[in-house]
Order: structure tokens, then sequence, then C-alpha cells
């Protein structure tokens, strides 16, 4: 199963190295990470997307747990989360297809971040399934680029899902 | 304060008793704080002796046991001493010089990563970039070898940072957020284990480096009497149960008793304190232990379901955990089990020929341990010299027996046991080597000698590469690639080891001794063993007993490698 796993690790040279190295020494595999500062300068956020059966994960998330810079391990997929992407896909748009691009970007809720003559450049945040449709419709226009984040993620307190 | 002098009142507020090490141009600020310091320091003559002697100094004592080494070659000279102690769980603070700052990454003199060469063979690792981290980085180095799961700890230390003044203190306490290894175990869970105790009929306990670790062998003997289960140790749980009681089954595993292997994959419950089950334990691990329902204590949540499957896990200090259990458990019997147990001791006991005039290896050890009333600390080089060591020893205490189990270093005995002297000098150490192990670090006998440290040195030797040709004789069909130590140019290609004029072995210990200016004895007969040793006891400083051994003995029982643990290979009859 995929598992997406939320680290608060201590903002120390050398933290990424050691997350990285316990991953290549174990034979695990990380499918995705994300690393930010949302608190400021001594801490960062990671989200890490791993793929692995139970074994693994439980192995993976105390692995993690025991290197001594991390301060919190959360394994969001094991309760209810909100998770998401940003990509950015530059489409092949000659000028007068520039209407229907727009049409299914305002069908995704994606804007249009940069315009020339001859393609256009799309940023959407959503899920990880709304973005894989959104890169499939893209397809008929010819897809000239994507920059794609992997999944963060956070827990919902509700219940209430509004997608 | 520079931070040279930091470091020293480090170590001085440390309470570090003793120093090894290996100078050089990235650590000469800190060696020249050193000259005037009142530290005792133990110049080895490699840097691999001086991480193996802390180590040594640390599983003999239980303090941290600190090494010095400069950058860049000194260093990497540590690397297999920390992945060694790494394995083992030994705490260890190696401290490195590393190349100025404004350096580092530029591939200067003598510039190596040892930051991040060391990653995985360390419990944690340190570039100290600014003066005014060391104090706390000093100390969180001791406390995190210590504390949980102890281990190796590595701190980097550039030139320019040792020569810069700080105004802070060293601290006195700390508070890392993000290490608080868990000390109680849970209490449900440790009613649900003795619940579980009460309703079984066939206990076995196994106990591991944890239980030396935690300070934890009287506990151990408590609840084993209480419960009235025999006990089976690991090779790093030697001495945490004496091997001569009743309910010893000693040691489990490849070269286990068989025992304690059919102990094993007969017991109905497995209590299992502060161990891995490591593949050499385990053998077959989907075939260990059966029947067994098991219990797992470890301070380490990593260890807990990492290779077996566990029934009641429980996460803290073996040693508060056991004192729990002995509080809640009812006394018990097992009379059935227990007589089980005594048949299979007296029908399948450790054994060896006698008859064939030749020393045998179990004989020197039985002699050794019978000569220093099984009290002697005792390390090992690896090998068949550390398995034979391991079975007919009969380790009374813990801390009495000092070998690379995790790694398997060749090379470790003998500065370890030179360690573990200077930590405990009313003690008799000895070191039981093979031929091949001790060539690794003789050159530590320059060391022994200059500080007069008493390490004897009881070589085996069968002038081979014993454990790697016994393989080639049981598995590979007697190709004895690269084996015998005897073979020189004028030998064959290819010997299945009967020849008869086979050259001279090199090289002569006993002359190698006297270079050193230590004292050498050879033993080539079976009545000289006693003798021999009890003149070598009496010599002071170090000394080499070099044993001619029967050649081609091999250690048995043995369960080869990944085979379930009653399939043992019994050699003799
Ligand atoms: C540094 C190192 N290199 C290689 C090995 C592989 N190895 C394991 S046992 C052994 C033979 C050891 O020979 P010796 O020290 O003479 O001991 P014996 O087995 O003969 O008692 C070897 C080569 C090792 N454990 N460590």
């Amino acid at each position: 199963m995929r598992h997406i796993i939320n680290l608060v690790v201590e903002n120390q040279s050398g933290v990424l190295a050691r997350i990285a190295g316990l991953f290549s020494a174990r034979g695990f595999n990380i499918e995705s990470l994300t690393v930010g500062k949302p608190f400021g300068d001594e801490t960062s956020n990671m989200t890490l997307v791993v793929r692995g059966d139970d074994w693994v994960i439980e192995q993976v998330t105390k692995q993690l747990n025991k290197l001594i810079d991390i301060i919190h391990v959360t394994d969001v997929t094991e309760n209810d989360f909100v998770g998401r992407e940003l990509a950015l896909v530059k489409i092949a748009c000659p000028a007068n297809k520039r209407s229907d691009a727009s049409e299914i970007a305002n069908i995704f809720r994606a804007k249009v971040v940069d315009i020339s003559n001859r393609s256009l450049t799309l940023e959407l945040t959503g899920s990880e399934s709304k973005i894989n449709a959104f890169l499939e419709t893209l397809k008929a226009f010819g897809i000239k680029d994507v920059a794609r984040t992997g999944p963060i993620a956070m827990l919902r307190d509700s219940n209430v899902r509004p997608d | 304060m520079t931070g040279a002098q930091m470091i020293v009142h480090a170590l001085q507020q440390e309470g570090v008793r003793a120093l090894f090490g290996f100078p050089g141009g990235a650590v000469i600020d800190l060696f020249d704080q050193l000259y005037d310091a009142k530290l005792p320091f133990y110049l080895t003559r490699h840097e691999q002796g001086a991480v193996h002697a802390a180590d040594g100094f640390a599983r003999a004592s239980g303090e941290v046991g600190v090494c010095i080494a400069t950058s860049g070659p000194g260093a990497t000279n540590l690397v297999t001493g920390l992945a060694t102690a790494h394995m083992d769980s030994v705490p260890v603070v190696a401290i490195t010089g590393q190349v100025a700052t404004h350096l580092i990454g530029n591939d200067a003199f003598q510039e190596a990563d040892i930051v991040g060469i060391s990653r995985p063979i360390t419990k944690h690792n340190y570039l100290v970039r600014d003066v005014d981290e060391l104090p706390r980085i000093l100390k969180s180095a001791f406390y995190i070898a210590r504390t949980g799961r102890p281990g190796p700890v590595l701190i980097d230390v550039p030139k320019d940072v040792q020569q810069a003044r700080t105004k802070k203190e060293y601290p006195s306490s700390l508070d890392i957020r993000s290490y608080k290894p868990k000390m109680n175990g849970h209490l449900p869970q440790i009613q649900k284990a003795v619940k579980a105790i009460e309703s079984h009929k066939k206990i076995v306990i196994f106990a591991g480096g944890g239980v030396v670790a935690s300070g934890a062998s009287e506990e151990l003997r408590e609840l084993s009497k209480k419960i009235n289960a025999p006990v089976t140790t690991s090779l790093m749980g030697l001495g945490t149960f004496p091997e001569t009681d009743d309910l010893a089954l000693k040691m489990l595993g490849m070269h286990g008793t068989e025992f304690a292997n059919y102990a094993i994959q007969e017991a109905d419950l497995l209590i299992a304190v502060g161990v891995r089950f490591d593949d050499r334990v385990t053998g077959k691990v989907d075939k260990f232990a059966p029947n067994a329902k098991i219990i797992h204590i470890d301070i380490d949540p990593t260890t807990i379901r990492k290779n077996v499957e566990v029934f009641i896990p429980m996460v803290g200090d073996v040693k508060r955990v056991l004192r729990e259990m002995i509080n809640l458990v009812e006394p018990k019997d097992q009379p059935e089990w227990r007589q089980q147990i005594m048949d299979w001791k007296r029908n399948h006991p450790l054994r060896y020929d006698n008859s064939n005039g030749r020393i045998q290896p179990q004989y020197v050890i039985e002699q050794v341990a019978d000569l220093t009333d099984h009290n002697a600390i005792i390390a090992t080089e690896v090998g068949q010299n550390q398995m034979w060591t391991a079975q007919y020893f009969n380790f009374k205490r813990p801390r009495a027996f000092l070998s690379s189990g995790g790694l398997g270093t060749m090379g470790y005995g003998f500065p370890a046991a030179i360690g573990a002297a200077i930590a405990c000098p009313d003690q008799t150490v000895i070191d039981i080597a093979g031929d091949g192990s001790i060539q690794m670090n003789i050159q530590e006998l320059a060391t022994a000698v200059t500080y007069n440290i008493p390490v004897k040195i009881i070589i085996l030797n069968n002038q081979s590469l014993g454990m790697v040709r016994q393989w080639q004789a049981m598995f590979y069909n007697r190709r004895f690639s690269q084996t015998c130590l005897r073979k020189n140019v004028s030998c064959p290609p290819h010997c299945d080891g009967s020849g008869d004029n086979c050259p001279t072995y090199v090289p002569n210990f006993t002359k190698l001794a006297e270079a050193y200016g230590a004292a050498g004895f050879l033993v080539t007969e079976p009545k000289e063993v006693r003798p021999t040793l009890e003149k070598a006891m009496n010599t002071p400083g170090p000394v080499i007993v070099e044993c001619r051994i029967l050649e081609e003995e091999n250690v048995y029982p043995m369960v080869p490698s990944g085979e379930p643990l009653n399939n043992m290979i019994r050699g003799m009859a």
C-alpha cells in the first residue's frame, strides 16, 4: 500500500542525507519527498510517500523515529487526511486553441500562469487523482513539460469531505 | 575558552578515565591541550587500535569509551571500529579533527567527509561548524552514546573551530526534544506477559546484549528462578546468566549447544530479552521456535517484529521491565520441561575428541577457564577461536566476554583487551586469538608493552583462516582457496591440506613478541598447555602464548546457514 508520512525534523545539515541513507541502506523506496519550513528556521516539515506492505511501513516509521534529528513521525494514511499536490503544465497551444484550453482549465479550476504564441502554462493544485485526470485531458494538446510536487498532507479533524 | 580547551573540559566533566588515539595536523591544537591535561592518554599504533580499545574499555566497564583521530586517513581508520561498536551497541565517542571550515568541500589536504562516511555506522554524528555549538554537541554526544540503546557517536571538529574562542559554558543538563528513549514498559503488556507465563509449560528465556547494556543480569536470574525457566543466550548475552547453572542452556544458534537449540525448537513460550534475532541465532527464520509464542522486550522499537513475529512486544529498559514482571508473576515450576532439558543436557553435551595426542583448542579454553576460575575478562578475535571460547569457557558474569558479534571484526580482540585491562586494572585480561586475526592489529603490542598493560594473548594457531577453511571443507569440496597461512610461492596452486612438505609458518610469534619487548611462549604438546598458561599468568606485562593446535579441527555443533536450528551437524560421535 501507498503511505503518506509526515515528518517534523530539526533543521540540521545532514537530516535529508540521514533519511535518504536510511531508505537506501534498508532497501525501502521513497516515491516522493517534499520539504518545507512552515514554522521558521528551526524545524522543517517533510512529506514522504512510501510504498510497502504493513511490515515495511512499520519498519519505516520506527526507523525514522529512531533518527535523532526527527522530532515527529505521523503516518497520515492511517487516518482521514487531506492530500494535495501542485502541478505546472506547459502545453502546446497556438492562439486559436486558447479558448479550448481555458475551458478545460476552468473545469479543473486551474490557473493560467504563462502564455506565449505557441504555448500555455497552467497551474493546478489538487488530489493526486485530480492532477492525473487533468494531465490526461491535456494530452490532446501535446504536453511539453510538467513540474509536479509530491503530495503534502494533513489530518482532518472533521468527518466532512468537501471533495 | 578555545574549542580545544572546551573538548578537554568536556572530557573531564564527563569523568572520562582514559583516552585512546593518534595525533595529526587537524587535531594538533587538541593534542596541545592534552599535553598538560590530567587525562590518561594511550597512544595506540593505529587508529583502529584506538577505537577498538575504546570499545573494549566501554564493554568491560559500562562507561563511554573515547578515542581521538586526525582528519582524512586518521578518521577513515576508525571506520571498522565504529561499525563494530554500532553493530554491538557499544557506547563510544569518537572525536576527529577536520580541515578548517573554509576548506571543507575543497578536497583539501587530508580531507575526508567522515560525517558522511560514518553516518550509517554511528548512532549519531556531528560536524561542528561553530565553536559556540561545541559544548552542547559534546554533551549530547555523551548522552546519546550511553542512553537508550547505546552506540557510537562521532564528532568532527574543524581545525579553526578548535582554535576559536567561545564564551559558552559546558551545559550541566540537557534536553533533546527529538530523543527520548522509552524506559518504562507498558503495564498492560507486562500483565499480558505474566498471564502468558502462567499458562505455558515449556518456557525458555533468551537473553542478549541488551541485558548487559541495561545491567539486568540480576533480574534475569531472579525471573528464571521464580518461574523455573531455562536460559539461553546469544553470543552478546554470554555471562548474563551463569553458564554452570542447572537452568543454563548456554549459547544457541549456528554454533550453539544442541540442548539450547532443541529447547528453542520445542518451547511453547519464548521470553526474548534484549536481543535482535540475528540470522546466526535463528537459522531459517520461519522455522525458528515453531511452537513458541514470543514475548520480546527491547529498548529499541525497531528490533521488535524486524525478523520474527512477536506475540507480546514490550518496549522499555529490560531491567525495569523484568523487575515489573518478577513483581507480578506467581512462582511456578515446569518439572517435566526441566526434566526434558536435563536429559538433553546429559545426552547431548558439548564434546570433542581428545584422543589424538594433539592440542585441542577446546582443551586450551577449558584450561584457561579453570586457571582463572571462570572469572577473567576474555576478549576474542573472530572465527573458530571465538566460537570455541563461547562454547567452552562457561562465563559466570556479564562484561567478561568481549567479542565482535554483529560485525565479526578480525583484529578486534587484542586492542579491545588492552582497553578492558585499562578499564579494570585489577582483573586478568586475556585475548583468545586465531593466528589470522591476531595479525590484523598486532602492532598494538607496542602499546601494550610501552604502557605495561598485562594482556595475555593466547593464539590458537591452526596455521589457517580456520573458520573459512571449515566452510570450504564442509561445503566447498575442500577447495582451500587462500585459507592456508603456511602457503608460499613453492606450493602447488591447489592443495587440499594434506601436503607433507609444508613451508614453515610465518611469523614466528615468540620472536615477534620478543621483538616488541613482550614475552612469548610456544606450546606444541597437550601436557605443556597448563604449565605454560600458568607461567604466562605469572609473567608480568603482555605475553603471547602460541598453541599449535590440531590444524583441521572444526567447530561443532553447526547449523548450516539457512537451515532450521534442529538440523545440526554434530561432528564427532
Ligand atoms: C576483517 C575481517 N576479514 C575477513 C573476515 C572473514 N573471516 C571470518 S573468520 C575468518 C578466519 C579467521 O582466522 P583466524 O583468525 O586464524 O581464526 P580461526 O578461525 O582459525 O580460529 C575470516 C577470514 C572477518 N571476519 N573479518
